[in-house]
């Protein structure tokens, strides 16, 4: 494979911004038909690398040759015209139109006095659509579609031109895992083609599963190359990040104490129906299901932003009704939400103010918001997260991916509930940062907090939880303890299969 | 080095975009006519551009907060017209008649901000429709008449309008003090974070516990508040006034306060450049004047300097004067 001319080879690219050395001369190459993974922690210019290639951001120093041909992308147009495809990290869609407009968005097709040729454009959309096996047309209004089903489009935009490489940025962060295997298909399909691929994630699974080499940036450094067959996880992970983890330590169960939260056959219409459940303090209850199987609309409902049908909700045996957030934190609870980009984050706003937004009113002298108390939990929770960002004052929007996550937990851990529900908090955290993040839940949890973890993925769900709630389709299937839970009975029980069902 | 330079330079730049801009106009037309930079000059510019100036403060928190009043030029009318009318009504006299002015005026605000905040209805539909309501209760409240103030001088009511003091007149004071108050309420209080907050990012709002509806509710009660202190300078400076006195004025408020930079996608501005913006739009109206043009050309020239002072702030920004969207 290597002595094949590379699709694509970048050499010694510096990337800068105010306060950052974001790329500091990075140079790789992507052979043609192969899946090249590109990781790193949080933060080690994975995006802002792929952003150069993309023509998004213009290097200070460095070269781009496709084909060994040197080329400059003053633009995503050119990069797109040079056969570079992007699909971001964040999604970068235009809501209000259709899938087929944004897909063709800028080169629509044309019939004469420059009129769109619609049946044109959306014969050709359905046609890349169906290979993609989605359940939603050219014609659909995008912002009716899911975040998954919005990745998809991104996706399927990428395969309308002949690619010369393709660059996935975090691109299952969000998908189901059936969406999963539909796009491990089209990977698959391209590799065939010969594209080169540049694979960014933070899932090991993912990496071994479909890559064939891997590099590795730390600080905006090249750190080197490995071949996929021939490492470990371990190796990976000591280059990302220095260390070696031990990821597979099961924690100590913590003793719990007094139930914190109790709920009896809540239900809310058709999003979820009778579910039972209690958290006791000191432990960790978590939440396993398909995406969409109502265990982030349970999260919204105790936390008062969903009214329930029925049923009954107790904090510390006392029968509650949260009618709204701001109840919800003054009895004690926080939840980290699914999305950071919707929910979670101001991106306009600085660090510090993010952080400190659900308690602002109190962090006062006099009338005046005190700065050094809000700068003081700052520093408190980057250093407790290992928040990677030049100051307090940069805009959160500027931040890394997973660094925008961190800052979403720092500013509910710092309000110090007593129950905390975090929903998928490790979406787009690397390696390090989540067995971090596993350990402070566990640690949270053996100071005394009731701790609620929502997450698709199963090893977090296993490592962190003293009990696992499985739910199908808006029910709770069966309760486990740790010691009883196998990964076999937990996706039978998530796929609602007969007999599972306590 | 030379290079860092340029860069932090350039930066500045990127950052300060309408107050380069500003100082370029303010150079160019002082050496076209010196007697633009005259102090008097000067102090008759800010002095005229107290009334707009005061209401961009108010606006200016409806903007940040994610949303748009087009009623305050109609309210201006409105609050104008009743405070004289109060005036010379026997029953309220000037210290009734001001406080009860500001009451209804503010209660005009609380209705925005109950329709908008509350019921969440789309701003420039109901402030829009409040324009024209507004419209509609003032020339009721006045039978279409203008307002005069029949004794003027057996009144103390022309201060606000008239007044000076150590040499300053009391428009440009108020003006000035109303700027820094509400300046530390927006940069310096819970509220006013919660206000950025909430035009920033509103479900993120929501989902930190932040009172969205009221949030924005307060932001209309501040621009009703403004409207009616503007109200009031100009019902004093005049000692009357007309139905339509503050016809047209919600445009060129709006021009101010993005001028000054404030996102009309909310989450972003500040008192301090939208005072920059008012005395920009003040000081490019009088410099037409100066320049001897007529005052319905102003209109023209000023939307064109508007639109290319927002065009080079966003193309500092871009760093590139020509972005396609392609
Ligand atoms: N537009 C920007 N302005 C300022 N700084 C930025 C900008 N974009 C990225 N950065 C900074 O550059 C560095 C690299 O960020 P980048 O997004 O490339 O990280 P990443 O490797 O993709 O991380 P993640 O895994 O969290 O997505 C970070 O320190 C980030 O804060
Ligand atoms: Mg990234």
């Amino acid at each position: 494979m290597t002595d094949q001319k590379p699709a694509l080879r970048l050499e010694g690219i510096v990337k800068t911004f105010p306060g950052v050395r974001a790329l500091d001369g990075v140079s790789f190459a992507v052979q043609p038909g192969e899946v090249h993974a590109l990781m790193g922690e949080n933060g080690a210019g994975k995006s802002t690398l792929m952003k150069v290639l993309g023509g998004i951001y213009q290097p200070e120093e460095g070269r781009i040759f496709i084909d060994e041909r040197e080329t400059v992308m003053r633009g995503p147009l050119e990069a797109k015209a040079n056969g570079v495809m992007f699909i971001h990290q964040e999604l970068s869609l235009a809501e209000e139109i259709s899938v087929a407009e944004n897909i063709y968005l800028g080169e629509l097709p044309r019939k004469s006095f420059g009129r769109v040729d619609w049946d044109t454009l959306y014969s050709r959309t359905d046609a890349i659509l169906e290979k993609l096996k989605v359940s939603f047309n050219a014609r659909t209004r995008v912002g009716d579609l899911s975040i998954a089903n919005q990745q998809m489009v991104e996706i399927a935009r990428a395969l309308t031109v002949d690619a010369r490489a393709v660059i996935f940025d975090e691109p299952t962060a969000s998908l189901t895992d059936a969406e999963k295997s539909v796009l491990f298909d089209v990977i698959a399909d391209l590799k065939a083609q010969g594209v080169g691929i540049i694979y960014i994630s933070h899932r090991m699974e993912e990496i071994f599963r479909i890559t064939d080499r891997i590099s590795v940036l730390r600080d905006g450094a090249y750190r080197g190359t490995l071949e996929t067959a021939k490492t470990d996880e371990d190796e990976i992970t000591r280059m990302m990040i220095g260390r070696s983890l031990d990821l597979t330590r099961r924690q100590a169960p913590a003793t719990p104490g007094p139930v914190a939260l109790r709920v009896e056959g809540l239900s809310c219409g058709d999003l979820f129906q009778d579910a039972h459940f209690e958290v006791r303090e000191g432990e960790v209850l978590g939440f396993y299901g398909l995406v969409g199987a109502g265990r982030t609309e349970i999260a919204e409902t105790l936390f008062g932003l969903r009214k329930p049908t029925s049923g009954r909700i107790f904090l510390k045996g006392e029968e509650v009704t949260i009618t709204s957030p701001i109840d919800a934190i003054a009895r004690g609870i926080s939840l980290v939400p699914e999305s950071r980009k919707e929910q979670g984050l101001v991106l306009g706003m600085n660090c510090r103010d993010n952080i400190t937004l659900p308690q602002v009113g109190d962090l006062t002298a006099g009338p005046f918001v005190s700065d050094g108390a809000e700068i003081s939990i700052y520093d408190q929770y980057r250093d407790r997260l290992q928040i990677k960002s030049p100051s307090w004052r940069t805009t959160v929007g500027n931040l890394s991916g997973g660094n925008q996550q961190k800052i979403v937990i720092g500013k509910w851990l710092s309000m110090r509930p007593e129950v905390l529900i975090v929903d998928e908090p490790t979406r787009g955290i690397d390696v390090g940062s989540k067995s971090e993040i596993h350990n402070l839940l566990r640690e949270l949890a053996k100071q005394g907090y009731a701790v609620i973890v929502i997450s698709s993925e199963m090893p977090e769900v296993l490592h962190v939880s003293d009990r696992i709630v499985a739910m199908y389709h808006g029910r709770v299937m069966r309760e486990f303890t740790a010691e009883e839970v196998t990964e076999d009975s937990l996706i039978q029980a998530i796929s609602g299969i007969e007999g599972s069902a306590a | 080095m030379a290079d860092t330079a340029m860069k932090s330079i350039g930066g500045v730049l990127a950052r300060q975009g309408i107050l380069v801009a500003f100082i370029l106009f303010m150079v160019g037309f002082t050496l076209w006519n010196p007697r633009f930079i005259d102090p008097d000059n000067v102090f008759g510019v800010i002095r005229s551009s107290a009334i707009l100036g005061v209401m961009a403060l108010g606006v200016t928190f409806v903007v940040i907060g994610g949303n748009l009043d087009l009623s305050v030029g109609s309210m201006l009318s409105f609050s104008a017209i009743v405070v004289l009318d109060l005036h010379e009504n026997p029953a309220f006299g000037p210290a009734l008649a001001i406080p009860a002015m500001f009451a209804l005026t503010l209660c005009l605000g609380a209705i925005n901000g109950f329709l908008i905040g509350y019921l969440r209805l789309n701003s420039l539909i109901v402030t829009l429709g409040m324009l024209s309501a507004i419209h509609g209760l003032t020339l009721t409240w006045s039978g279409g008449q203008n307002m005069d103030i029949a004794n003027q001088n057996e009144t103390w009511f022309g201060v606000f309008g008239r007044g000076s003091a150590l040499g300053v007149p009391i428009p440009v004071l108020i003006f000035i003090g109303l700027a820094a108050i509400l300046g530390i309420l927006l940069g310096k209080t819970p509220f006013g974070r919660k206000v950025y907050a909430v035009g920033g990012n509103g479900t993120a709002a929501t989902f930190s516990g932040i009172p969205r509806a009221r949030v924005v509710f307060i932001t209309y009660l501040v621009s009703a508040f403004c409207v009616a202190t503007a109200g009031l300078i100009q019902a004093s400076r005049t000692m009357g006034a007309q139905n339509t006195v503050g016809q047209g004025l919600e445009l060129e408020v709006l021009a101010a306060v993005i001028l000054g930079g404030a996102s009309l996608l909310g989450g972003s501005g500040t008192i301090f450049k939208t005072v920059i913006g008012v005395l920009i739009l003040g000081f490019i109206q009088n410099g037409l004047l100066l320049a001897g043009l007529e005052f319905y050309v102003q209109f023209v020239v000023t939307w064109i300097i508007i639109i290319l002072a927002v065009w080079l702030d966003i193309a500092t920004k871009r760093g590139k004067l020509w972005s396609p969207i392609a």
